[in-house]
């Protein structure tokens, strides 16, 4: 698989050996996410840092048949210009109506923070670029799992493009509601995280994060953010909002 | 003290190492039920294989807490064209969902049950305690032996029961909940977290998918909070004082 080959040529990536060594100290505790003093980041942290020294980082999740396709509800934000919706950001919502308006013909994905080459891609940008598609589970924190086909290009392919710094650490997803998340470049880079453009051989829907949604198979549902519109790659970690309003960061489990 | 000396576990009383992971394990496990209940509560409906959701026919609804047929939805509209297909819609009400400490707070339990767990298996299967005090022998389980033991249990007041040697019933129920139940919480738990299942795919052949893992994690914890239901209540019937100072001091 070209994608195994991708995952492997770090170097290749970065640069140099010194980053790649500092790539694999983020999962041994170098810079960890803040705990804010509670107890319960800390049990985060410790399965965090657990589940990156026991597991291998190119271990890939289950991909299924297109007959295990499923019913899959869209949670959370369904459409992120509606200003009744419990995650609507004022700042976004009225572009997002503007762009959804023009099926997303304007839409562009900014990629920012430490990188080469900063820059933004249309949406026929993303769909020239390297093109994979996965049949995956989503399994949403609140118990239930949904199985559907993606398809996109893998963030990693993106950060080729703009060439990231070796100082990098953090890959952040920003979106047109008010979620926003970020993974370390062990999820970043895997080759099933993907920045998906469709769902079931169809355009993504709306309800599901028209134009473009993160998918990262190897963590909890809530990971994979809808409706993006910005990445900032980061060298440092800087808390997205999920830690401060109680929830974990790292999902793995 | 219960030390053994040269009679083996014949001597009443509790070993040290038993009484420490004891605790430890009734610690974690409290947690555990308490946030897993929570945890629940979210998405009170079981399902069997590898996908399971509110646009999907469930095994099991279990009438728990405020989400319980709260969740309301869009019409929904066919991915595939064919109505009978897999299905899409909206969801249009945000549920209860205190999970963001539950979660944690069930993963952070689950560390010290893990270690608890563990410690206890090896050290009693490796010294031989496990088999000893708990595993049934053959001659116990005659049908004879075991309607004694319910006969015993069904009089009042109840026997007390010295720590090791345990009747059969006591070894059952001790030996089903350690050597069978807790380890399958286990199992079934980690079957559902992503990164684990990336690593060990086996675990969502093993139960049959995501969803069948985690309806019978649900069905184990109904066992163990059933025996700890019933252990407490053999406990406050046979001398609470009593079997508290034993689990405590060791006698």
């Amino acid at each position: 698989m070209s994608d195994q080959r991708l995952l492997l040529s770090r170097r290749g990536l970065f640069g140099g050996l010194a980053s790649a060594g500092g790539l694999l100290l983020t999962g041994c505790g170098e810079q960890l996410p803040p705990t804010y003093g509670n107890i319960l980041r800390m049990g985060d942290n410790l399965t965090y840092t657990m589940q990156r020294a026991l597991f291998s980082p190119t271990g890939l999740a289950r991909e299924y048949d297109r007959s295990d396709i499923s019913s899959m509800p869209a949670t959370g934000t369904y459409d992120p210009s509606r200003a009744d919706g419990g995650l609507y950001d004022p700042a976004q919502g009225p572009d997002y109506a503007r762009l959804h308006k023009g099926d997303f013909a304007d839409w562009r994905l900014q990629v920012e923070g430490s990188v080469a080459r900063p820059g933004s891609f249309s949406l026929a940008d993303l769909q020239r670029m390297h093109r994979r598609t996965q049949i995956t589970r989503h399994m949403c924190e609140e118990g239930w799992t949904a199985i559907a086909e993606w398809t996109g290009v893998p963030v990693r392919s993106v950060l080729e493009a703009v060439g990231i710094k070796p100082s990098a650490r953090y890959v952040e997803f920003h979106t047109f509601d008010l979620m926003a998340n970020s993974l370390d470049m062990i999820d970043a880079l895997h080759p099933q995280t993907i920045l998906a453009y469709g769902m079931n051989g169809r355009n993504l829907p709306i309800g599901h994060g028209a134009p473009l949604r993160l998918r990262v198979e190897r963590q909890i549902g809530y990971k994979s953010v809808k409706f993006l519109r910005k990445i900032v790659v980061t060298d440092v970690f800087r808390d997205t909002g999920d830690i401060k309003s109680g929830w974990a960061w790292y999902n793995g489990i | 003290m219960g030390q053994a000396g040269q009679s083996g576990d014949i001597v009443h009383g509790h070993r040290l190492w038993v009484r420490l992971i004891h605790w430890l394990i009734a610690l974690a496990v409290l947690t555990l039920l308490y946030s897993g209940v929570a945890i629940l509560m979210v998405h009170p409906r079981l399902y069997w294989g590898h996908a399971g959701n509110d646009l999907m026919q469930p095994l099991l609804e279990i009438p728990l807490g405020p989400n319980h047929h709260a969740i309301h939805f869009s019409a929904s509209a066919p991915f595939f064209g064919d109505a009978s297909g897999p299905q899409d819609a909206n969801r249009l009400n945000e549920p209860w969902n205190e999970n963001g400490w539950a979660r944690s707070l069930h993963f952070l339990a689950a560390w010290f049950f893990l270690a608890g767990l563990s410690a206890y298996l090896v050290i009693g299967l490796l010294t031989g305690h496990a088999r000893r005090a708990l595993l049934p022998h053959r001659n116990e389980l005659t049908r004879r032996n075991l309607w004694q033991d319910i006969k015993a249990h069904l009089r009042f007041p109840l026997p007390i029961a010295p720590p090791p040697p345990y009747a059969i019933l006591q070894k059952l129920a001790y030996a089903s909940v350690a050597f069978i139940a807790l380890p399958l919480m286990f199992i079934t738990g980690i079957s559902m977290a992503p990164a684990i299942s990336a690593n060990y795919p086996f675990l969502l052949d093993l139960f049959g998918g995501t969803q069948s893992a985690r309806t019978i994690h649900f069905f184990s914890f109904a066992f163990v909070a059933t025996f700890l239901a019933v252990h407490l209540a053999m406990v406050a019937m046979t001398g609470p004082g009593r079997q508290l100072r034993a689990m405590i001091r060791g006698h």
